[in-house]
């Protein structure tokens, strides 16, 4: 058994295509992947949404803006 | 691969477009040397992060989508379908886009156009500095990244392209097809996303908000330079037969050709490259009468002008070109921002969008009548397709789509980060662990000195 679908290299390189393992199951993992980038956006827009509230907030502190400011 | 040669060629060929990627990563440290020096010291962490995460981003979706999009695109929709035979081994899915001992050059083809990409989707990035907020920059970044350019590049950047059939457009080295479309996108988004405070004076005098960091800045672009030749060779067959592309060419003579599959050299083009980089230099000292920041971004605009027709100038033409390109992308960018009060904070849209534009109008008069392609039936360069082109890559697909989704993205209040975080600095807002790490460790050295300086008082 071996997942390339190769249990040795005693072949005809003229006759070998695809090595990657699992052939035949490409489909349900480009959908993982599309669903790994779509949540990704989701995670990291949901997360600099709630940063930067909490920043705003915290910014109404005119000192440390001040310092910010100065800080070129 | 059978046979010695074919084996050879195939082996090369393949470790040349490699090595263009490699050359071509250095583009992109440019960038981020180039914007975090452009930016603020209160703006580093978010400036260097949102850049570096277009590689990622762009990557997936090119892989997913925008690959596909080449190949099936190029007639579609104006004059003919989808070609869905040229696109089905670039689907994600396909065998051939994966290791595969019967095909060898489908990956370091994919990695150059995708290293064209992250370009794309980075010059849009250097625009936008200090007031985008990330997830709304990275939504553009994937939408010109790896659907716009890419559409722009199957329409006038291929062989078989429908701008090159009817129009005779000629860009052999991306004038329009990447910093045309940059340039515009980056138009389309900062006429939405406004200036960053205290760019403009209550009368509307523009400010300039100079570099924290000229020595940065000046290493980034020469990083740009140096990926750039990558990038030019990476735009060329090295070594290709007669026979292999199947044209009008007579005899057995192999030749490098441009992505057009039409004659040159790389020798030819390393002339140019060099000439046109020195007429901007040249230009843009005079005229920004030895600005730092001009001069340098000048080298680029010149090379940039040059080389839509890089591929058959002469050093000289070359050379002038590109001069007189940025004599006028120079004149444009303050007139623009005065007029308009845009804040391009890099200069990108100037650079990159109207340096292609104007590059791809002068390449129409200087071509004038030279085949676009080594096929039968194709119309030959001329003036008015290479405006018509320049105004579909700047207008069609980069100002207009970013400009209705970042109106989309200002509408839902997710466009720009708020004043109070804008003004206190992004890395505070969004990487304060570092900051506070930083100031807690300041805070613990000042306390031990002191004790220190009590203890030998």
């Amino acid at each position: 058994m071996s997942t390339i679908g190769y249990e040795s290299w005693a072949v005809d390189m003229a006759e070998v295509g695809p090595i990657y393992p699992f052939q035949g199951w490409e489909i349900p993992l480009v959908v993982i992947g599309v669903l790994f980038w779509i949540g990704w956006h989701r995670i990291q827009f949901v997360r600099e949404h709630k940063h930067l509230e909490q920043a705003k907030q915290r910014a109404l502190d005119h000192e440390r803006i001040e310092q910010s400011v100065e800080r070129y | 691969m059978d046979g010695n040669l074919n084996a050879l060629t195939t082996v090369f060929t393949e470790f040349y477009y490699w090595v263009t990627v490699v050359f071509m990563f250095l583009i992109h440290v440019g960038f981020c040397m180039y914007e975090v020096g452009a930016s603020r010291r209160r703006n580093h962490m978010h400036t260097l992060m949102k850049n570096v995460m277009v590689i990622p981003l762009v990557t997936v979706t090119f892989f997913f989508f925008g690959w596909w999009i080449y190949w099936a695109f190029p007639m579609f929709p104006f004059f003919g379908g989808l070609d869905l035979e040229a696109g089905a081994a670039n689907l994600p899915w396909a065998e051939t886009m994966g290791p595969n001992a019967a095909d060898r050059i489908t990956g370091v083809f994919w990695a150059a156009f995708l290293l064209f990409s992250w370009t794309a989707a980075s010059i849009v990035s250097g625009a936008v500095i200090e007031r985008i907020r990330s997830s709304a920059l990275w939504v553009h970044a994937v939408l010109i990244g790896s659907v716009c350019w890419i559409i722009d590049a199957a329409w006038g950047w291929h062989y078989g392209g429908w701008m090159v059939k009817y129009l005779g457009y000629h860009d052999a080295y991306a004038s329009g097809v990447i910093h045309g479309i940059a340039g515009g996108y980056a138009l389309g988004v900062i006429a939405v996303l406004g200036p960053r405070i205290g760019k403009f004076a209550a009368d509307g005098t523009p400010r300039d908000i100079p570099p924290h960091n000229p020595w940065m800045l000046t290493i980034g672009i020469f990083l740009i330079y140096t990926g750039f030749w990558g990038f030019y060779a990476a735009c060329n067959i090295p070594a290709i037969s007669p026979d292999g592309i199947g044209g009008e060419i007579t005899g057995t003579t192999w030749t490098a050709t441009n992505i057009y599959l039409a004659p040159t050299s790389l020798s030819g083009i390393t002339f140019n490259f060099l000439m046109s980089l020195s007429g901007g230099l040249l230009a843009a000292y005079v005229v920004s009468k030895g600005d730092a920041f001009w001069t340098f971004s000048g080298g680029l605009a010149g090379v940039i002008t040059a080389s839509a027709g890089n591929d058959l100038y002469h050093p000289v033409q070359a050379m002038l070109i590109a001069a007189v390109g940025v004599v006028i992308v120079y004149n444009l960018h303050f007139w623009v921002e005065r007029k308009f009060k845009l804040d391009d904070a890099v200069g990108a849209v100037a650079v990159h969008g109207y340096a292609g534009v104007i590059g791809l109008v002068i390449a129409g008069f200087v071509l004038w009548g030279v085949p676009s392609s080594p096929y039968e039936g194709y119309a030959s360069i001329n003036p008015l397709g290479q405006t018509l082109g320049a105004v579909i890559m700047f207008f069609g697909l980069g100002f207009l789509p970013a400009f209705i989704v970042a109106k989309m993205q200002k509408a839902a209040g997710v466009l720009r980060i708020p004043e109070e975080v804008e003004l206190e600095g992004l890395d505070y807002a969004e990487h304060h662990a570092y900051e506070d790490a930083k100031q807690a460790i300041i805070e613990a050295d000042k306390e031990y000195l002191s004790k220190k300086l009590t203890a030998t008082e």
